[in-house]
């Protein structure tokens, strides 16, 4: 084989024009990179800025809508999983998809088996190879353990075992450093330079400033489905970075004034802490105010939200409503407080699917459509009619199950049952997660008109332009912490970013 | 949008839907099928009277048993439990010496307070001891079936009471006794599935658990009760059983888990919870007495009735199974 001599180093994959639309929409546009054999690439952009879509592409879980990749120099189709692991492009997933009941070889080797001429399982033989990769990656893990003994680190090393065993030559990482300790990522890092030692190419998926530049060669910025850059990653530092990350023109979707609310504490969090990913987290909020979380995924704010709700147990801390201190131990003291938390995850949290949208609105506030113990059906659809007219809703029928309206629609069914609540507080997460923009608009003026009629707002966000278009005062946390509170003209994004990613406002 | 385009051309048909009542189409096939096959006895109305008595015992566990599996769960302990229960009934019945009708009252409240305890222990442990209900109930099936086999020394335990029988053999105004608690009791779990706060969170927490807990429902509850009303319904089957024969055995109501799972998956309870219908239920119940019934009639072996029913069962689950896709 002849290696293609150019100026740069020799190219082992390409992408050409790289284009994909999703019903319409299109969250790829015209990607075209090289990578180099044997280096490590950084692949770097904000939540939904198409890195995730790109590498589902190389590794043939997604077809371009336009666009080709070459390998070698020569175009390849890449039809499905199994096609690029053929090709050798391996994939580490962002979660593990290891079974927990069975041993670290059998999951090293779960389609690959080696059998015996009998057809049976060579077992003696797996384990004896499976050691000796690990044992290459200076990594020695017992293959007799079960998945579910490993921590999580170990987990990921089986995982990248598994990737390795057909001789992968491209080794996909997808954030693999969100669930791991600090000193998990120093030994991750070493393992990823032996691998480029022995040839391997890498392709580093992040959203964390320091480690890219810590680790890759070169970098990649993607935001809004666009390559904004490739750097050679010394030539850059974090700033300049973040610069690229972000940085682009609002669109007027966002009311025009900004409501600040009252100067009186409707709550105030003192010190709470559950679980990993809420440590010592205090916070106030005022009457009627648009309160923004911002930072990265994973960085503990629905945990904490989920913990003032009480649907996580607290450890520690103190919540103070209206000046008086309060225990909430269950959604269900929350509501009766008048506090409502809208989930990111509105599939799985959410919306009853196969109800329809009466009987979605008035899930928790059904106690108001009793007469006696029945339900007054009547009432129930009336008031219905008013959201849907209120907000919007674009439905054949009221009687129609929620799994048939667009993802806008059951958004806002999902808000107009916590609206039914009358709350005086509300926790709105990820509200315009998955919903096109006239829907996204809507959902900010009903949050705006939420907020003038008094009721306090906070949102949830990992969408930049939306916590600066909303809210008066932002928090911003990182790695379960609460890393700063930004107020006014401080709230840009820089100053988010450089919160949510450790650059700024350290804590120790 | 989509979804109704089958029958939109007439107007009469204009809002009907055949996958909403593919339960109902298929009674009526049934029982056309089984005029024919039957003809003229099937019709006749000792006969027809007879299939909604003979169905009355499992139908109304059924019943208990839809809203178990809308909840998200199964009691496979039902059969043992009516046993137990009707057993222990019976020894609490003899408690009151000679034709005592004051015994005989408070035998009917004990029955159902008693069955509704024993559900409420198949609750607990699904809810509180977090046991999947499929090996809790299996688990509890074999207690209580142990524990009457031990109460009776593996044999009968007889009733004293002579005017006990009144009861599960007696006739209103034309229709057997329990036919009409069948019929009263679907009528109450009706208003109870389709009318009130309980019902909705039932369907609430077997379409979606997650989502029920995060809109503040109280999941353990919801889940819990409907074992409770399935082991009080199960004790008023455990009445009307022991006292049409004013006795019980050891090894009655083996295989009444079965035919109430039937009845309600036939009615169009879907067996991963959030959906079903007593109405469909109280079909399902019947359906199976009809096709027994018709078996009989139709001169087939009695050992082929289980196959038959067997066969039922699967082409509903399919049919559901297709719905979906």
């Amino acid at each position: 084989m002849t290696v293609e001599k150019t100026d740069q180093k020799s190219v082992l994959l390409e992408t050409r024009g790289i284009t994909k639309e999703f019903s319409g929409v299109r969250v790829l546009d015209d990607i075209s990179i090289s990578i180099r054999a044997g280096e490590i690439m950084g692949l770097i952009g904000e939540n939904g800025a198409g890195k995730s879509t790109l590498i589902k592409i190389i590794s043939g879980i997604y077809q371009p809508t336009a666009g080709s990749l070459q390998l070698d120099g020569k175009q390849v189709e890449v039809p499905d999983f199994i096609t690029a692991k053929r090709l050798g492009i391996a994939i580490v997933p962002q979660e593990f998809n290891l079974i927990n009941t069975l041993s670290v070889y059998e999951n090293i080797y779960l389609g690959n088996e080696i059998r015996k001429k009998s057809g049976l399982l060579d077992k003696n033989r797996m384990r004896e190879k499976a050691a000796e990769q690990l044992a290459e990656l200076k990594m020695p893990i017992d293959v007799n353990l079960l998945i579910s003994e490993l921590s999580v680190a170990e987990k990921q090393l089986v995982e990248i075992s598994k990737a390795l065993l057909l001789d992968a030559r491209i080794l996909i990482m997808d954030e693999p450093t969100t669930t791991l300790t600090g000193h998990e990522i120093v030994i991750l890092f070493t393992l990823m330079r032996n691998l480029k030692r022995k040839g391997v190419t890498l392709i580093f998926v992040s959203h964390k400033l320091q480690e890219i530049i810590a680790i890759c060669d070169r970098v990649t910025v993607l935001r809004d489905g666009s390559l904004i850059s490739v750097d050679n990653a010394a030539d850059v530092d974090e700033h300049d970075i973040a610069r690229k990350m972000i940085g682009r023109d609002f669109q007027q979707v966002f009311p025009q004034k900004k409501i600040r609310g009252t100067d009186d504490i409707i709550l105030e969090a003192e010190g709470l802490s559950s679980g990993k990913m809420v440590k010592d987290i205090s916070f106030n909020l005022r009457r009627g105010e648009i309160l923004g979380f911002a930072g990265l995924v994973g960085a503990g704010r629905t945990e904490t939200a989920e913990a003032v709700m009480g649907l996580r147990p607290l450890e520690a801390g103190k919540l103070t409503y209206n000046g008086k201190k309060v225990a909430i131990k269950n959604p269900r003291d929350a509501v009766r407080l008048g506090i409502g938390y809208l989930s990111e995850d509105r599939q799985g949290k959410g919306i009853v699917q196969n109800f329809n949208i009466p009987q979605n609105v008035s899930l928790i506030s059904l106690k108001r459509y009793l007469k006696g113990v029945l339900i007054d059906k009547r009432a129930e659809l009336e008031k219905s009619t008013q959201y849907v007219k209120k907000f919007n809703i674009a439905a054949a029928s009221q009687k129609m199950a929620l799994r048939f309206l667009s993802g806008g629609n059951q958004q806002k069914v999902y808000l107009a049952r916590w609206v039914d609540t009358d709350p005086r507080i509300l926790i709105l997460d990820e509200p315009t997660r998955g919903i096109d923009v006239n829907a996204k608009r809507e959902i900010y003026d009903f949050i705006h008109s939420l907020a003038a009629s008094g009721i306090s707002c906070i949102v949830i966000s990992s969408e930049m332009e939306e916590v600066i278009g909303l809210c008066s005062r932002v928090y911003v946390m990182r790695e379960g912490k609460v890393t700063g509170c930004l107020e006014g003209k401080q709230i840009t994004e820089e100053e988010i970013m450089f919160h949510a990613t450790g650059i700024k406002g350290q804590v120790s | 949008m989509g979804i109704d385009i089958k029958a939109k051309t007439t107007g009469f048909f204009k809002n009907f839907r055949f996958g909403d009542h593919s339960t109902g189409m298929a009674f009526i096939l049934l029982f056309i099928l089984a005029v024919i096959v039957g003809w003229p006895n099937f019709l006749q109305p000792r006969n027809l009277i007879n299939i909604l008595r003979q169905i009355s015992y499992t139908g109304i566990i059924g019943l208990g048993m839809t809203l178990i599996i809308i909840s998200g769960g199964i009691d496979l302990s039902v059969g043992s439990m009516a046993a137990f229960t009707g057993g222990i009934t019976i020894l609490f019945l003899n408690l009151f010496p000679g034709p005592s009708h004051l015994g005989v009252a408070l035998a009917a409240i004990f029955a159902v307070i008693f069955g509704a305890l024993c559900g409420l222990f198949n609750g607990i442990l699904v809810t509180k001891g977090r046991i999947a209900p499929f090996i809790a109930t299996l688990g509890t099936m074999s207690i209580f079936r142990s524990l009457i086999q031990y109460f009776s020394g593996a044999g009968n335990i007889l009733s004293l009471n002579t005017v006990y029988p009144e009861v599960g053999a007696g006739m209103v105004l034309g229709l057997p006794v329990p036919v009409w608690a069948f019929f009263i009791i679907a009528a109450l779990l009706h208003v109870l599935l389709n009318n009130t706060r309980f019902g909705r969170y039932v369907c609430a927490v077997g379409a979606n658990e997650q989502v029920a807990r995060y809109s503040a429902v109280s999941v353990t509850i919801t889940r819990m009760i409907p074992y409770i009303i399935t082991g009080a319904t199960v004790g008023v089957t455990a009445l009307l059983w022991s006292s049409r024969l004013n006795s019980i055995n050891s090894s009655d109501c083996v295989y009444y888990e079965l035919d109430a799972i039937a009845a309600a998956v036939i009615g169009g309870t879907s067996m991963s919870g959030g959906k079903g219908t007593i109405i469909g239920t109280v079909l399902g119940a019947i359906m199976l007495g009809m096709i027994n019934n018709m078996l009989v009639l139709g001169g087939v072996s009695s050992y082929l009735q289980q196959a038959a029913k067997g066969m039922v069962i699967i082409a509903a689950v399919l049919l559901q199974y297709n719905k979906r896709n």
